[in-house]
């Protein structure tokens, strides 16, 4: 079985984002750029049913710009086997990956997507969901486990009540939580392994899926930093707070 | 939060490679997760575990340019500049020099003038982490001056026999192996004079003296050797009788590359955490941050550090198209100890008493910095080395 990882190039998870002057974005100047961590946890996840024996390859695929190629040898440093570049330079929505998603999806024939539940740039959680939508396969989105069966996956999901579990007749699509596993380093040799790995470069129009952004942004803000708390003496006091002066007692 | 995100430098394709990138981001989550929440235990400890040493090796780390027979990665000195600066990043000096002086001060005297036996003996369990290497040159009485040990070898039959004293050595107590120096040559010139011998731990006569207290560096371990009557087999030596000197002088050109990168890893961090510091830092109405008088001088800190970085990359490159540049890697020594040491200084300042409190960061890495100035070749010998060729 073939397993496809769709990876994201994002800002660093350790940046601290700043917003342009002009309020039309974010400044990605000279800034840390890596692999969105729900995907290297849905690289990892792949990997490990590999090591199981419970899949043959592993295709890593990323929507984005050149520099994006940086965020695939990653995932091939990993463990991935090859890679897909779907080049552009356009701001990626969800729906525009997703419709490319499902034409390489139709070409590899995998028996598992599994994604991030989102990136960690525009928190979307959405391109899963609509991939699994447009190919009308099963999904099991916000995993916590994955256990791969015969024809079937058990995913165990993180809701709000607690943990969920449902079976999903494969095909299917699987994303992400962040407690599903700690995805490894790449050791050096590895990473020099990697560099001898394909790399597949494909533009939207190959797929013949237009990624013209449908969204517009109007204006990026800082979101208000946080107001400074009070100090009560006692729970009298916090209560007539929150009576008196809160009033959602 | 790293407060300046990322530096276009280090991640430049004038200097770098995708995988250079990709090292360098491996090692920085491992500073961040292996390092930094566990350092200062062994900061109290006075050594870096071997255990840390072990995942090190399993990730790579201590095989940058080795050969792939020995499990290494055969880059070149660009990838060994990203590891020490980003080693040097951690704020724990004395951990990213227990590791540097393993790779690339001491085990490189075994891979560069050893034969195949010694090598396929040594350099799996080198790479891997399971041996660490340590080297012994420096003697109470001769430091600076190289020539002027007096360690001796005496040959006897199929043996020589070792006696001196050996100080100052990094990774004294923990090594496994060690390339040490002495003199074979009788009365004949100095240069010729030296040879160095790979040493075993256990071997009879050899003898750990002392761990030695220290102002900086403190989760490295540093020792004093003793050699008494040591029967060293003759298939230990490394390389040529006679050459050792040359040798030392050599592997000399990669340390202090080595050196300088990892000061300005340290100096990036200390300015780094300073910027955050005083941006958050609140006196006369407004963060510090806001007193031309403190930002322009972290500036100008900085822009100097640039440079350097600069030059260092260059010089990596350079070097690594075969170049010899004796003249460029001492003025790197020399530049990037000294300026270690100002940017410390400022940074401790701008801390206010913060800066001379045991727990503040700074406070560790303004006592770490110091030697900087003095090991593996001393400012004011670097710039004799600089000057002869001006
Ligand atoms: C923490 C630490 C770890 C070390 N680890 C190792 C190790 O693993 N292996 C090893 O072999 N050594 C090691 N060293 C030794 C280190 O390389 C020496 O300390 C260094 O070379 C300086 O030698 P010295 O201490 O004998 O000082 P000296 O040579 O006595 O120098 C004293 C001062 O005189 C100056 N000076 C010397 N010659 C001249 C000159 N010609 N002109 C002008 N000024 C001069 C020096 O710059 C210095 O400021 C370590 C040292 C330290 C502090
Ligand atoms: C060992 C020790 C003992 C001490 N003992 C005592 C004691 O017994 N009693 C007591 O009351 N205090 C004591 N202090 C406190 C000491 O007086 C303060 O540390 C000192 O006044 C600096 O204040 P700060 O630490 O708050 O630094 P900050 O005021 O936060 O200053 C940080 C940095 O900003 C710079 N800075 C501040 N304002 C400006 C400006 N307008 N323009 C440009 N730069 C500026 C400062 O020069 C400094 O470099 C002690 C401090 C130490 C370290």
């Amino acid at each position: 079985m073939k397993i496809l990882v769709p990876v994201k190039r994002v800002i660093d998870y350790n940046v601290k984002v700043r917003v342009k002057a002009d309020g039309t974005g974010v400044d990605l100047a000279n800034v840390k750029m890596s692999m969105n961590p729900f995907d290297e946890i849905a690289v990892e996840e792949a990997i490990r049913l590999r090591e199981a024996g419970k899949a043959e390859e592993i295709i890593v695929v990323s929507v984005g710009p050149q520099q994006a190629q940086e965020t695939l040898r990653t995932g091939l440093a990993m463990g991935a086997d090859r890679g897909i570049l779907v080049k552009t330079d356009a701001t990626t929505e969800p729906l525009a990956v997703a419709k490319i998603l499902k034409k390489v999806v139709e070409e590899e024939q995998p028996g598992l997507v599994i994604l991030g539940k989102q990136a960690i740039d525009d928190d979307c959680n959405q391109t899963g969901q609509m991939l699994a939508a447009l190919l009308g396969w099963s999904q099991g989105t916000f995993a916590s486990k994955v256990d791969l069966g015969e024809g079937t996956v058990d995913v165990t999901r993180e809701v709000d009540g607690g943990l969920q579990t449902v079976k999903l007749k494969l095909p299917a699509i699987v994303t992400t939580d962040l407690r599903l596993n700690e995805p490894r380093y790449a050791s050096l040799p590895n990473i020099m392994k990697a560099k001898k790995k394909p790399i597949d470069e494909k533009s939207p129009e190959d797929y013949g899926v237009d990624v013209a952004p449908r969204l517009e942004v109007l204006k990026t803000v800082e979101p208000p930093a946080r107001q400074a708390g009070v100090k009560v003496a006692d729970v009298a006091e916090l209560v007539a707070k929150l009576k008196n002066e809160a009033g959602v007692l | 939060m790293t407060a300046s995100g990322f530096d276009v430098t280090s991640a430049s394709d004038v200097f770098f490679e995708e995988e250079h990138k990709m090292l360098r981001d491996q090692v920085r989550r491992f500073v961040e997760e292996e390092i930094k929440p566990h350092a200062d235990q062994w900061e109290a400890d006075g050594a870096t575990p071997r255990e840390l040493l072990r995942k090190m090796g399993a990730l790579g780390f201590f095989g940058i340019r080795y050969p792939e027979a020995y499990g290494g990665s055969a880059m070149d000195e660009r990838a060994t500049v990203v590891l020490s600066e980003e080693l040097g990043r951690s704020t724990y000096a004395g951990v990213a020099i227990t590791a540097l002086v393993h790779t690339d001060m001491a085990s490189v005297h075994l891979f560069n003038a050893g034969n195949d036996a010694q090598k396929a003996k040594y350099m799996p369990g080198i790479v891997s982490g399971e041996i660490i290497t340590a080297v012994g040159v420096t003697e109470p009485d001769a430091g600076s001056d190289v020539k002027g040990i007096r360690t001796t070898a005496r040959r006897e039959g199929d043996h020589y026999v070792l006696n001196g004293t050996k100080t100052f050595i990094t990774n004294g107590v923990l090594a496994d192996v060690y390339c040490i120096a002495a003199k074979t040559g009788g009365d004949g010139p100095a240069s010729k004079a030296v040879t160095m011998f790979i040493i075993e731990k256990g071997m009879e006569g050899f003898t750990v003296s002392r761990a030695l207290d220290k102002h900086g560096w403190r989760s490295s371990d540093t020792a004093e050797l003793s050699f008494v009557d040591v029967r060293v087999p003759a298939e230990n030596v490394l390389g040529e009788e006679g050459r050792g000197f040359y040798e030392i002088m050599k592997n000399f050109q990669n340390e202090r590359l080595v050196l300088g990168a990892m000061a300005m890893g340290e100096a990036q961090a200390a300015i780094e955490l300073t910027v955050a510091y005083v941006r958050d830092r609140k006196a006369f109405g407004a963060p510090l941050w806001e007193k031309q008088a403190i930002r322009q001088r972290l500036a100008m800190l900085s822009s100097r550090v640039e440079a350097a970085r600069q030059m260092i990359y260059a010089t990596a490159v350079r070097v690594a198209r075969g170049e010899q540049l004796v003249r460029e890697v001492s003025m790197i020594k020399a530049l990037c100890g000294e300026l270690v040491n100002e940017v410390m200084y400022a940074c401790v300042q701008f801390h206010g008493g913060m800066g001379f409190m045991r727990e503040s960061t700074i406070e560790r890495m303004s006592r770490d910095a110091r030697v900087q100035a003095i090991g593996g070749g001393a400012t004011e010998v670097m710039l004799e080395e600089v000057a002869k060729r001006m």
